[in-house]
């Protein structure tokens, strides 16, 4: 079933065309990756579905993007209420300077979901157990959340953003600035979260997306060059760049 | 390793150690220039933090009091007469002067010796039938006499202090009633005419409540300016404008805000002349554009990655900032805004054009009694005549200097201690 629907997405950075004619369904409670060479425009896309673009000025989105048939890329539409339903976890860990249990708590909190101190207790702990990491931080939650690990910060991002159970779940090359274990932790976090939420995910491992993703799309150029099951992608891709792309012959 | 490459090669070594050389001459002449400064500032200013005294005895005598009653209450010991009481106590000192030259010997203690000889007697009502030893403010030249600040060899016409009273003085040092003694009246009393009697307490109490007006109107504007313009105004030719403005503002000559506070604050306003309040208010319109530069300097070193954070959990842009950015900002605001207040300590100019270099003998109690300011006092005592003054204004220097080294250090502090390390 379809959970996002994109389609014939433009997006311009002043006068510069970073994307074009993107159209794509992402589907519900699977992992969809986003790979291409560097400057390809699958973080720009990737940041059209919860509008983070909007934080720069200069950036300008045309077309249509449709989430439950909510139209996102519309003015009227509360971004607010869109991040609440669609997290994030970007490319370096970005922890606040604050405990861990406040960085759990402060997406709760903010949106009014726990009513009760014991209700937040609750949160923080479903979060930081979906997230695998509640077994390392359950003693120290008073401690704050830069000190821990960089594989443990990413894992604390993650479970900051499942924290106030959102549909879907963006993330921004996640595992760039981790090490090979942190790495495999994270993914098979990927997997287990993927049975509640979809995910997007940009990555530039090959092989992640191989190991992770349901579908996956490939990017050149802002534009999406072929879009499709992620072993037809890897085994059997229609499209010749495509094919150089995998077999690692650019990029 | 041919011999082309080993010229060149001891050439750059020389190079580099020449430079090195500069350098070090650079900081050393720095280093020099300062040594003499505060060899300066505290070789002639250390004195003023001892006061001298000069020990005598008080006969408090009923009859020339002109107390009648047997045992007098506090009201009958307030309205007594010391005059003569104390007048007494001083020509005692040498009795064998003849009676119309006794002013000689009365110059040698400041005017208010009579107060003196009351309030013992106030604080001490027993005393009163007897004979007991009192310390009297010694004047200003006999002050500056036992400080050996006086020259003696110049002819006794161009003296303040004639031959006779350095004889009384000698006699009295040589049996140790010549006291000289820690100066808490210089911290506690206001300005006088009187260099024996002159304090900071006024200006002192004038510069912390023109500081305390000056945070006051300063912080919370320039810290809502510099939010507004760095996380929520739109980046266009009108705000660059502004920023062009404020950078401009910060360079501003002091004396020109000091005209913008008489012509506005006194002149429309109609605020109390030569009042902390307005020259607060005047010195915040200088450290205004510092606390804006310094509040968006630590805005923009706050990491975008964690605005980024807080916006995709779905917090507002009011949200993120107030939860995430300004907190993270405020270590590097306050010092900014101290360094800016630490600068406003140090203004005297505009000060001046606001009417706080009124001679003020009284100590403020509100921001809207009239006061001078430190550096003011420096200007006024440096302007007066008398010799005593010349350590006042050495000890009010590094009265200043000791303020000043105090805010940067908190400054520092704050930087240091509260600011988060962004790895």
């Amino acid at each position: 079933m379809s959970k996002i629907k994109a389609e014939n997405v433009n997006v311009y950075y002043g006068s510069k065309q970073a994307l074009f004619d993107v159209s794509i369904d992402i589907a519900e409670k699977e992992v969809t990756a986003l790979i291409g060479p560097s400057g390809c425009g699958k973080s720009t896309f990737l940041r059209c579905l919860n509008r983070m673009n909007d934080v720069i000025e200069i950036c300008r989105v045309e077309g249509s993007i449709k989430m439950d048939n909510l139209e996102l890329n519309s003015r009227k539409l509360d971004v607010v209420r869109l991040r609440e339903n669609v997290g994030m976890v970007f490319q370096k860990p970005n922890p606040f300077p604050k405990t861990i249990y406040e960085n759990v708590a402060y997406g709760p909190t903010i949106h009014g979901i726990a009513q009760s101190k014991e209700e937040m207790d609750q949160i923080v702990e479903t979060s930081l157990k979906k997230a695998a990491l509640w077994n390392e931080v359950k003693d120290r939650l008073d401690e704050i959340g830069t000190g821990l690990s960089g594989g443990q910060q990413q894992r604390l991002c993650i479970a900051r953003a499942i924290s106030v159970s959102p549909e879907v779940i963006l993330m921004d090359e996640p595992c760039s600035a981790l090490d090979p274990i942190a790495t495999a932790q994270i993914e098979e976090l990927i997997d287990d979260l993927k049975k509640e939420v979809t995910i997007v995910i940009v990555t530039h491992s090959m092989s992640q997306a191989a190991r992770v993703s349901q579908k996956t799309g490939f990017f050149h150029l802002g534009k999406l060059i072929e879009f499709g099951p992620t072993d037809k992608i890897f085994k059997n891709p229609d499209n010749q760049q495509t094919q150089d792309y995998i077999t690692g012959r650019f990029g | 390793m041919n011999s082309f490459k080993k010229n060149l090669l001891k050439k750059r070594y020389n190079a580099e150690r020449r430079f090195q050389w500069y350098g070090k001459i650079a900081i050393g002449l720095a280093l020099s220039f300062l040594a003499v400064f505060m060899f300066q500032i505290f070789s002639k200013g250390y004195s003023a933090f001892q006061k001298t005294w000069i020990v005598t005895e008080v006969h408090y005598d009923k009859e020339l009091l002109l107390i009648d009653a047997e045992s007098p209450s506090k009201d009958d010991l307030e309205n007594a007469d010391y005059y003569d009481v104390a007048y007494k106590a001083m020509t005692s000192l040498d009795t064998g002067l003849p009676e119309e030259e006794d002013r000689q010997l009365i110059q040698m203690v400041s005017y208010k010796y009579e107060a003196e000889v009351k309030d013992l007697l106030l604080k001490n009502p027993d005393f009163l039938g007897k004979i007991v030893p009192i310390k009297l403010t010694a004047s200003d030249d006999v002050d500056q006499v036992h400080k050996g600040n006086y020259p003696r060899d110049i002819p006794e016409k161009n003296r303040r202090v004639n031959d006779y009273q350095l004889q009384i003085y000698d006699m009295l040092n040589e049996r140790g009633d010549i006291l000289s003694e820690f100066n808490i009246s210089f911290f506690t009393s206001p300005d006088s005419r009187e260099a024996e009697l002159a304090g900071i307490a006024s200006s002192f109490m004038g510069t912390v409540f023109s500081i305390l007006v000056c945070l006051a109107f300063s912080f919370p504007v320039a810290v809502l300016a510099a939010i507004y313009l760095e996380e929520f105004a739109p980046k266009n030719k009108f705000t660059d404008f502004i920023e062009v403005n404020i950078n401009n503002l910060a360079a501003v000559p002091s004396i020109v805000f000091g005209l913008l506070g008489l012509g506005v604050l006194l002149a429309v306003f109609n605020l109390p002349r030569s009042t902390p309040l307005v020259g607060g208010i005047t010195l915040s319109l200088m450290t205004l554009p510092t606390i804006i530069i310094a509040a968006r300097a630590s805005l923009k070193a706050v990491p975008p990655s964690i605005r980024e954070a807080a916006l995709a959990m779905g917090a507002s842009n009011m949200q993120t900032t107030m939860h995430h950015t300004v907190p993270l900002s405020m270590p590097g605001t306050l010092s900014g805004t101290i360094i800016g207040l630490a600068q406003a300590l140090g203004e005297t100019a505009p000060l001046i054009l606001i009417g706080m270099v009124a001679f003020v003998n009284t100590i403020p109690g509100t921001p809207v009694d009239p006061a001078a300011s430190l550096p003011v006092q420096i200007y006024i005592w440096s302007e007066s005549a008398e010799r005593g003054f010349v350590e006042k204004v050495s000890a009010c220097i590094m009265v200043l200097l000791a303020f000043l080294i105090l805010m940067n250090l908190a400054a520092q502090i704050v930087r240091h201690k509260f600011e988060k390390k962004w790895s």
